[in-house]
């Protein structure tokens, strides 16, 4: 009899993503679908959709579900969570719903010390709408509404979140990972499992940010993209541990 | 219970904590503060949780999760506040959730100013936010039927998975009069099984949102609340009736200018003028027929508000053409007197002899 090597975590359900191709969304959704699922709480656990590429993240996600309005994911987390302080709380959210349109909902809920976890995936772009600037675009980087690359003089340069966020006292652990490898993915879910346990022994707000591609608005192969993620944004966005408050350590 | 003085803005907080309202997501803003201070004070003592939001935005989003988590949840503001939550509250009716909001009205647009108004009416009544969506609106003109229908509007709320509103101004959420909390008529409410707990022993997951991609399946869903709406519109219709067996003119007031209007009856009563009053107590759904019902008996009628003229325009909806509909209001905080009032009425039948 042939012998099961690999099956799909039961964190996830039967259906196929909507993720173009390339775009590590997928990876993401299955390393936190893996973490509950191996941490048992598949059946206590209540995630956050967001808006934006991952809006249908209730559909993948074989746990209960809310959908928030852009950006806020984090207060409609705080309001689970209130309620239900015994279950495991979780928002997944691009760029643009974070760092743009949610920035006062995840300061909040992070200098509150929600016990909940955000994933927070950062592609430097708006993938949903069609590619255009985000927050975290990097100076030079062309979007479609920046079509000449982002100009500091003009847009700023890209907010670093969570190296924002590491500076208040609430959250009880902050990571900045990536995918682009299998050593990268290994470390990416040992750092949201972390996140996850912090949660669980009620130590705080706990935020994991994935730097992650969008093949399709930056007009590169799923290749070439990891390649230009390592390349441009690691050197901007350092990988490593922002925060760890004593207890987590 | 025995009545006790109550302030506006704490009987709600009392009623609230009375209804079983376990959750509290608040901003400060004048002239309703004295709400989310009474919660965070109370809401403790009686195992239920006060939070403060760093925004309006973030409080209703935040009702918008307990309600999604299955909690007996409100939220208040004033006016520039419910603004900002509207957002908020067009999710909250399209992903079918239950709460109740709390807006204590005050002059604007814009910053206005912090003096009573019922310049929200249009806001409340006929959408405020995006999408094809309604909600029960109430208008209480007492402390006590304020914190009566905020009880009842709680069980609204659950019967219908939708979002109720309670509207007020800064008269009635600052005067103090007598109240006794009274449960409200039993209803049956559904369980919320449709809640978001985690799926525990359930076997399936629940999910909560207002999102349908395609747009069979969005209109569907909208039609599906529109047959919940047209059930609010045949049962939840309130209004009271005044003076309105053989009247010269009808009045339209609500909330506190309904009593105010109530003293210039009285002293049209001494000049010898009959003047009715249908208050209309739930905005939405709007009390139509009893004014086409009564559009017989009057030779006019007069809308008055603290607005510019709002509801108006539903009294001529239901009026429909029967007779003549005036309108008489003041604005930005101002408050209409009876003797003015008394002053518009006579020109009208004067006009109309």
């Amino acid at each position: 009899m042939a012998e099961m090597v690999f099956q799909r975590t039961k964190g996830l359900q039967d259906r196929p993503f909507h993720y173009c191709p390339g775009c590590t969304h997928g990876i993401i959704h299955r390393l936190v679908a893996e973490v509950l699922e191996e941490l048992g709480v598949l059946d206590k656990a209540i995630g956050v959709a967001p808006v934006g590429c991952s809006v249908f993240a209730y559909d993948y996600f074989n746990c209960d579900m809310q959908e928030a309005a852009h950006g806020r994911a984090p207060a409609v987390a705080t309001g689970i969570k209130r309620v239900h302080p015994d279950k495991v709380v979780f928002t997944y959210q691009g760029d643009g719903d974070l760092a743009s349109i949610g920035t006062a909902e995840i300061v909040h809920a992070a200098m509150r010390g929600e016990k909940i976890t955000t994933i927070f995936v950062n592609n430097a772009i708006y993938g949903m709408t069609g590619g255009q600037m985000a927050p975290t675009t990097l100076v030079g980087q062309k979007a479609t509404t920046s079509p000449f690359g982002r100009d500091k003089n003009h847009a700023g340069s890209p907010i670093r979140m969570s190296e924002m966020l590491a500076t208040l006292e609430g959250p009880a652990y902050i990571e900045r990972v990536t995918v682009t490898t299998p050593a990268h993915i290994r470390k990416a879910k040992k750092a949201i499992r972390k996140a996850f346990e912090a949660q669980i022994e009620g130590k705080g707000f706990t935020m994991i940010e994935v730097l992650s591609t969008c093949p399709t608005n930056w007009g590169m192969s799923p290749v070439e993209a990891l390649r230009w993620l390592e390349e441009n944004m690691i050197p901007y966005y350092p990988l490593g541990v922002y925060k760890a408050s004593e207890e987590v350590k | 219970m025995a009545k006790v003085l109550m302030k506006g803005n704490e009987a709600i907080g009392a009623a609230a904590i009375k209804a079983g309202c376990k959750f509290f997501f608040g901003y400060p803003i004048t002239p309703q503060s004295e709400l989310p201070e009474y919660m965070a004070r109370e809401m403790p003592k009686a195992g239920a949780t006060f939070l403060q939001a760093e925004s309006e935005v973030a409080a209703i989003n935040m009702v918008y999760g307990a309600a999604g988590a299955g909690a007996r949840v409100m939220t208040s503001s004033s006016s520039p506040g419910i603004s900002l939550k509207q957002e908020g509250i067009s999710y909250i009716a399209g992903a079918e959730l239950p709460c109740v909001i709390v807006n204590i009205i005050r002059g604007g647009p814009g910053l206005g100013g912090i003096q009573p108004a019922q310049s929200d009416y249009f806001q409340a009544t006929k959408g405020g936010g995006h999408g094809d969506y309604k909600m029960v609106v109430l208008a209480p003109a007492s402390v006590q039927e304020l914190t009566d229908l905020l009880m009842e509007g709680f069980d609204i709320a659950d019967q219908y998975r939708n979002p109720v509103m309670i509207i007020g101004d800064g008269m009635l959420g600052q005067m103090m009069e007598p109240v006794e909390l009274r449960e409200p008529k039993k209803r049956n409410l559904p369980p919320k099984d449709w809640a978001t707990t985690g799926t525990g022993g359930r076997g399936h997951t629940n999910v909560i949102n207002s999102l349908f991609i395609d747009p069979a399946e969005c209109e569907k869903h909208n039609l599906k609340l529109k047959a919940k709406f047209d059930e609010m519109e045949k049962n939840e219709k309130k209004y009271e009736i005044y003076n309105c067996d053989n009247p010269d003119i009808i009045v339209a007031a609500y909330g506190t200018t309904s009593r105010i209007v109530k003293t210039a009856i009285d002293k049209c009563k001494d000049e010898g003028i009959n003047v009715g009053l249908i208050r209309p107590i739930s905005l939405w759904p709007f009390p139509y027929e009893v004014f086409e019902e009564y559009a017989d008996r009057a030779k006019a009628f007069l809308s008055v508000e603290m607005s510019l003229g709002q509801m108006v325009e539903d009294v001529k909806l239901g009026v429909n053409g029967k007779k003549p509909v005036y309108f008489y209001g003041r604005t930005g905080g101002m408050v209409p007197v009876p003797d003015d009032i008394v002053a518009e009425i006579k020109k009208i039948l004067g006009g109309a002899k």
